[in-house]
C-alpha cells in the first residue's frame, strides 16, 4: 500500500538546508497499525504529511497503491487526498462557524456529493463515533474528546483506505484520549491502514508495529509481539 | 462542488462576521446608492428643464431686447436701444411668414390687496396669446381678453395661491384687486402649475401688458415670444423677425433672437454632461468600496489560514479555494451592491415625494451600471486576496498559529 524508498525532504532556513527527513525506507502494508515515534524535530509530521500528500519529498520515490505520488499534479494529490487518505488532527482543525455535521459533511461537499447524500453519510458516521445527537452543536459546544471524534467521522466518512492521526491525544485528557484511540482502533479492525504519530510511548506501543524516527532517519521498528 | 455549495460555504463565513461583513457591505451600499442618487438629481435636472419647455410650447423664437452676440466691430457711441413695444408684437405677426402668434411679456412685482388682505405678487403684463402659447389652462373664469392691447380693460387672472389667499373660501372672479394703486377685476384663475420657467404661476397676477407698462412706468416689454407653424419655419422665421425689427428700430439691429430648440437642445446635453460627471464622481467611491472589500478579504484570508489548510487536506483543489473566496468577496459586494440599490431607489423616490416638481428619475442605464459595476468591484478586488488563499502550502498552512 505505502512504499518510501529513500525519502528526503529538505527546507530551507535561513539560506540554510535543514533536512527534516534524511533518507527514509519505509513500507506499510493494507490494513497495518503503525506508530510513528520520536522526540521532538525528529521528523515525524513531515512524514505524516509526506503519507498524506501534504507535502512532497524532494527526494527518494513514494509510492502510493503503486503510484508514484512525486509525479502527481496538483489536482491529482488533491484527489488522492480527498478519495484516499483521512487526516485526524491534534488540534481538530473543525470549522468553528459550522455544526458538527456539517463540520462532516465538508468534504463531501468539495467533492461535490449531493445534498441529500451528503446528510445521510455525515449522520450515520456520526452515528459510528457515538455523536449522533450531537449532530447540530458547534465544535465550541463540544469537549475535547467529542470534538475530535468528529474530526475522526470527518476523516472517514468518504471511506479512504489510510487513516493519518497526528499526535490525536495530544490535546485530550486520558480518559477521552483512552477513547479516541480506541475508536481509531477499532477503525483499524474494520480494514482501515491506519498511521499515528505520537510521542507517548503508552499509545505507541499498542501499536502492532512501533517505527522510531531520530533526526530524519528510521532508528528502529519493532515488530508485533516486540517488548 | 456546485455553486450553490459554493455560496452557500462562502455565505456562513460572512455571516460569521457580522460587524466586518456590514461594514464593508456599507461601502459598496453607499457607492452604488450614490451613483444612482446622484443620475437621478442630474437626470431630473435634465427633465425639469426640458420639460419646462416642451410646456411653453414648440417651435418657439425668443426675441429679447439688446444684442448680447459681441461682434468684431465695437458698438456705435450713443447707439440706443429702441423700445420692444406691442407694436412690434403686432408687426410680427402680420409681418413674419409662418407665424402662428406672439406675444410680448412683461414682468414686475407688487402688492396685491383684497379687503383687508394684501400680499405681494409678481406681476405679469401680456396678452391673450400667452395662453396658448405657454399651454396655460384655467380652472375657472376666463383669460385675459382678445383685442386690441392699447385698450385692454382693467381685467386680471390670478394665481391659484393668489386666489386662495386673498379670497380665502371666497369665489375670486369678479372681485376687484388693487395693484399698487389701479384696480382690476378679476376675470380668471390659473390651474396650479407651480414654477414654470423661473415664473411661479401660482403666485402670479396677469394683467394686460398695456396695464402692467404704466403701472411699472416702462415702454420697453421685456421679451416677446413668437410662435411658428413648424420647426423649419424657426431659421427663416429668426431672419424675419430680426428683419422687421431692425426696419421698425431704425435700422439697428439691437434685438437678440433665440430659438427655443437651440436652448432646448444646447441645456440637455450640458446636464447630460454633468449627469455623467456626477455617476462618474460617485463611481469612484464604488472603487474604494472595493479596496475596502479587498482588506476585508485579505484579513479573512490570513485569519483563515488554517481553515484553508483544512480546506486543502481534506481534497480541496487550489481551483477550489480560489473560487471559495472569490465567491466571499462578489457575495459581499453583491449585498451591498443590492443594498446600495434600494437605498439609491428609496432615496431617490423620497427626493421625488418632497419635491413633487422635480421630476428625479434614476436613469436605467446608471442603476444598471451601478449594480454592475459592484459585482465586478468584487470579483477584481476579489481576486488577490483569494489568489493568496489558493497559493496556500497546505503544511505551513494548518501548522499557522
Amino acid at each position: 500500500m505505502i512504499r518510501l524508498e529513500g525519502v528526503t525532504r529538505t527546507y530551507e532556513v535561513g539560506g540554510r538546508p535543514v533536512h527534516a527527513l534524511a533518507g527514509v525506507d519505509l513500507e506499510v502494508a493494507g490494513g497495518e497499525y503503525v506508530s510513528i515515534m520520536g522526540p521532538s524535530g525528529s521528523g515525524k509530521s513531515t512524514l505524516l504529511s509526506i503519507l498524506g500528500c501534504l507535502d512532497r519529498p524532494t527526494g527518494g520515490t513514494y509510492r502510493l497503491r503503486g503510484a508514484d505520488v512525486g509525479r502527481l499534479g496538483e489536482d491529482e494529490l488533491a484527489r488522492v487526498r480527498r478519495n484516499d487518505v483521512g487526516f485526524v488532527f491534534q488540534s481538530f482543525h473543525l470549522v468553528p462557524r459550522l455544526t458538527a455535521l456539517e463540520n462532516v459533511e465538508l468534504p463531501m461537499v468539495l467533492a461535490g456529493l449531493p445534498r441529500a447524500e451528503r446528510t445521510r453519510r455525515a449522520e450515520a458516521a456520526l452515528g459510528a463515533v457515538g455523536l449522533a445527537d450531537r449532530a447540530p452543536h458547534r465544535p465550541e459546544q463540544l469537549s475535547g474528546g467529542e470534538r475530535q471524534r468528529v474530526c475522526i467521522a470527518r476523516a472517514v466518512v468518504l471511506r479512504p483506505s489510510i487513516l493519518l492521526a497526528d499526535e490525536p491525544t495530544g490535546n485530550l485528557d486520558s480518559a477521552s484520549g483512552n477513547e479516541v484511540i480506541g475508536l481509531l482502533e477499532s477503525l483499524n479492525r474494520e480494514g482501515l491502514t491506519l498511521l499515528v504519530v505520537t510521542h507517548d510511548e503508552a499509545i505507541g506501543r499498542r501499536a502492532r508495529r512501533r517505527v522510531r524516527l531520530l533526526d530524519g532517519r528510521v532508528v528502529g521498528t519493532a515488530p508485533e509481539g516486540a517488548p | 462542488m456546485s455553486l450553490l455549495d459554493v455560496l452557500r460555504f462562502a455565505g456562513t463565513a460572512l455571516v460569521g462576521h457580522r460587524l466586518r461583513t456590514g461594514l464593508s457591505l456599507l461601502g459598496v451600499a453607499v457607492g452604488v446608492a450614490a451613483v444612482i442618487l446622484l443620475t437621478s438629481l442630474g437626470e431630473g435636472a435634465r427633465r425639469y428643464v426640458t420639460g419646462e419647455f416642451a410646456l411653453m410650447g414648440s417651435n418657439l423664437l425668443i426675441v429679447v431686447p439688446g444684442k448680447t452676440e459681441t461682434t468684431g466691430t465695437l458698438p456705435l457711441v450713443g447707439g440706443t436701444t429702441h423700445d420692444l413695444t406691442l407694436a412690434d408684437v403686432e408687426a410680427l405677426e402680420r409681418r413674419v411668414s409662418g407665424v402662428v402668434r406672439a406675444a410680448g411679456l412683461t414682468v414686475g412685482s407688487a402688492t396685491a390687496r383684497a379687503g383687508e388682505l394684501s400680499r405681494d405678487v409678481t406681476v405679469a403684463g401680456t396678452t391673450a396669446e400667452w395662453k396658448p402659447l405657454r399651454r396655460l389652462t384655467l380652472r375657472a373664469g376666463q383669460f385675459l381678453p382678445a383685442g386690441r392691447p392699447e385698450e385692454a380693460p382693467r381685467v386680471c387672472v390670478v394665481g391659484a395661491r393668489v386666489a386662495s389667499e386673498l379670497f380665502p373660501g371666497r369665489n375670486p372672479l369678479g372681485e376687484l384687486l388693487r395693484l399698487g394703486d389701479e384696480r382690476f377685476r378679476v376675470i380668471g384663475v390659473l390651474t396650479a402649475r407651480g414654477v414654470s420657467l423661473g415664473l411661479d404661476l401660482d403666485e402670479v397676477v396677469l394683467v394686460p401688458a398695456v396695464q402692467a407698462l404704466r403701472m411699472f412706468d416702462r415702454t420697453s416689454l421685456f421679451r416677446v415670444l413668437v410662435e411658428m407653424r413648424h420647426p423649419a419655419d424657426l431659421a427663416p422665421g429668426k431672419t424675419s423677425v430680426l428683419h422687421v425689427l431692425k426696419e421698425r428700430h431704425g435700422g439697428e439691429e439691437d434685438v437678440t433672437v433665440f430659438t427655443q430648440d437651440a436652448v432646448v437642445s444646447t441645456l440637455g446635453t450640458i446636464l447630460g454632461m454633468l449627469t455623467l460627471v456626477l455617476g462618474g464622481i460617485a463611481a469612484v467611491s464604488l472603487a474604494v468600496a472595493g479596496v475596502g472589500i479587498m482588506n476585508v478579504m485579505l484579513v479573512s484570508v490570513s485569519e483563515r489560514t488554517r481553515e484553508v489548510g483544512l480546506l486543502l487536506a481534506l481534497g480541496a483543489a487550489r481551483r477550489q479555494v480560489l473560487r471559495l473566496f472569490l465567491a466571499e468577496a462578489a457575495l459581499l459586494s453583491t449585498a451591498g451592491g443590492a443594498a446600495g440599490l434600494l437605498i439609491g431607489l428609496g432615496g431617490a423616490r423620497a427626493v421625488r415625494a418632497l419635491f413633487p416638481a422635480f421630476p428625479v428619475a434614476p436613469p436605467a442605464w446608471a442603476v444598471a451600471a451601478a449594480v454592475a459595476l459592484s459585482v465586478a468591484v468584487g470579483l477584481v478586488f476579489g481576486v488577490l486576496p483569494a489568489r493568496q488563499a489558493a497559493r496556500l502550502e497546505p503544511v505551513a498552512a494548518l501548522a499557522r498559529r
